[in-house]
């Protein structure tokens, strides 16, 4: 006697279990089906390309951001000299001098891989690309001078500038900012606006690791720590409480498939919160795991039943099966679905 | 004159389906898989010419125009990735092209949308088809990834934006490591190479599991007893 006439059938649960279809079948023909719905597509996507384009606003460099407001240019500059900046101090992957990423409670996924992309923001934004510019001794004293001092020392230089920068003024294309001991600060944050200016800096935040340079993670990060890209970002709809990157530049519907995720950074406590990017992650997470796993979860899974809108897709079957909404046919036979009504492809 | 046989040399098709039988043959791994393959798919279950008369429903056309819109997806990325990522910034076919590439996105990821959400308030995963909703669900993550790393690549502002932006999110799990969005380089690889394997992929699998299942069937009606047989059985006609 075989292990399967011991084996108790299996209860029929309605929404794990589909009982296999014994009804009528009706033609339809896959092949066409999918080459109307190709050209379809084809006529529609041409029209909205026609009619609607798509965005192509020129990127921010270092350079467009320094001539457009070199002050805001220089502000920043100095604090990714002191290690002020948002770079600066965000932890890893770039170093481990912060936890911008945020935690949860003492899950720190950010920390677990390291510093990967490493970046120190004085030497790689400032005393290093000031160093490659060549016939200028001032200038490299300044760097020399830097590098040779205490840290001390170099706090209390960076701490003046980086007050008296906010009076600074740009006149007749030089940096000029109130008088103070600001030792070679001065002279390092005036040297790096003119190279940005020029375009040179640009270069020199990619040069740094090879001539065919496709990263672009140091001059990214340099340009978003500055206010000038965030208010352009905000000027087009993209910052965090305005929905955020789901955006994009212009009226163009974006990435409109991520408006879950934008969402909780609409929430209050969570779009408040320090550790708002991870909490977001985790819930995102939960729920994709949730959606995936629909097929398990008792009650879950009994939302389509409850719901009824299953009854609105299979009208026509379930008209078919209980007759007309008046009463059953006197005949006592079924009312037929004529004989191609469908429309589908059952992909 | 010698009158030549156009089929002389070639196998006769019959013969070809009683080598699958062949004892000789029965351990061997190309046999088994096409007689596995066969069992599963035949001709007609994986390209029917019938379908259950309950399929019968605006809601079925997204499958289908998700599919459509793929294939025009990866139609005119093929054209930008001929002409490389520089051309549409400075050719006017080839910023139309991008549009091409962009809105058919747009209509892939809304078909996909209205499929996927049709499918659950059908409740399409019964009668073991969890691991076709789970093939659905898992393809519209890659996909949404993949659109990811497109707006990640485009070399304009929408791209800095998003990517100083999104880094923050995914350098909190950890994975910012490895999968670096300010690294151009390595966002356009993901998005014409990888990802795009993985989304076709993933779609043939889901089509495949669709055909080997079927569609699913109608809930109970009201007249009917929830695990038996609907009442519309006689006259049956069920394709060969």
């Amino acid at each position: 006697m075989s292990a399967d006439t011991h084996r108790k059938p299996k209860k029929f649960v309605q929404d794990r279990d589909a009982v296999p279809w014994k009804g009528r079948y009706v033609p339809y023909d896959l092949a066409k089906e999918g080459l109307i719905a190709l050209i379809v597509v084809i006529i529609l996507v041409s029209g909205l390309a026609v009619l609607f384009g798509s965005p192509d606003d020129k990127p921010t460099t270092v350079r467009s951001w320094s001539n457009a407001d070199a002050v805001g240019f220089a502000t920043t500059a100095i604090t990714e000299l002191d290690g002020t900046s948002g770079t600066a101090t965000y932890g890893p992957p770039y170093n481990l001098n912060g936890t911008t990423a945020g935690k949860l409670g003492p899950i720190n996924p950010a920390k677990w891989l390291g510093v990967h992309h490493p970046i120190d923001t004085a030497n790689d934004y400032v005393l290093g690309p000031l160093s490659t510019l060549p016939n200028q001794p001032q200038v490299q004293a300044a760097v020399d001078q830097y590098k040779a001092a205490t840290p001390d020392q170099q706090a209390t230089w960076n701490a003046a500038y980086e007050k008296a920068v906010a009076d600074a003024k740009f006149v007749n294309g030089k940096l000029v900012v109130p008088a103070g001991d600001y030792g070679p600060v001065a002279t390092l944050i005036a040297a790096e606006t003119s190279m940005a200016r020029s375009g040179a800096l640009d270069g020199a935040l990619l040069s740094s690791r090879q001539f065919y340079g496709t990263d672009y993670t140091k001059p990214l990060l340099f340009i978003a720590d500055g206010d000038y890209f965030a208010n352009l970002g905000s000027a087009q709809h993209l910052s965090g409480d305005q929905w955020g990157m789901m955006n994009e530049t212009g009226q163009y519907p974006g990435q409109a498939w991520l408006w879950l995720y934008t969402l909780w950074y609409q929430v209050g406590p969570i779009g408040n919160s320090d550790n708002a990017d991870i909490m977001v992650f985790a819930i995102m997470i939960g729920l994709t795991v949730l959606l995936a796993l629909v097929p398990f979860i008792p009650g879950l899974r009994s939302i389509p039943r409850w719901t009824r809108v299953y009854r609105i897709i299979w009208r026509n079957h379930y008209r078919e099966v209980e007759g007309p909404p008046s009463g059953p046919d006197p005949s006592g036979s079924p009312p037929q679905v004529e004989g191609n009504a469908r429309e589908p492809v059952p992909v | 004159m010698t009158i030549v046989d156009p089929k002389a040399g070639r196998p006769d098709q019959a013969d070809l389906d009683k080598a699958a039988d062949r004892p000789e043959d029965a351990g061997q791994w190309t046999a088994k898989i096409r007689t596995t393959a066969v069992e599963a798919l035949p001709p007609q279950k994986l390209l029917p010419d019938r379908q259950p008369a309950y399929v019968a429903s605006w809601i079925y056309v997204f499958g289908v125009t998700t599919v459509a819109a793929l294939i025009v997806v990866i139609a005119t990325g093929f054209v930008l990735a001929i002409f490389g990522p520089n051309w549409w910034h400075v050719s006017s076919t080839g910023l139309f092209v991008n549009s091409l590439h962009l809105w058919s996105v747009e209509v892939f990821m809304f078909a996909m949308v209205v499929h996927l959400w049709g499918k659950f308030f059908m409740a399409a995963w019964r009668g073991k088809r969890k691991a076709t909703w789970i093939t659905g669900v898992v393809s519209f993550l890659v996909s949404v990834g993949a659109a990811f790393t497109g707006y990640l690549s485009q070399q304009n502002f929408d791209s800095q934006w998003i990517s100083t932006q999104a880094k923050d999110g995914i350098n909190s799990t950890g994975a910012g490591a490895i999968f670096n969005v300010t690294n151009f380089g390595q966002m356009i690889m993901w998005h014409i190479v990888l990802l795009p394997l993985c989304v076709v992929a993933l779609v043939g699998l889901h089509v495949l599991m669709v055909r080997l299942r079927g569609v699913v069937t109608p809930f109970a009606a009201k007249n009917e007893t929830p695990g038996e047989q609907p009442a519309t059985t006689s006259g049956a006609e069920v394709p060969a």
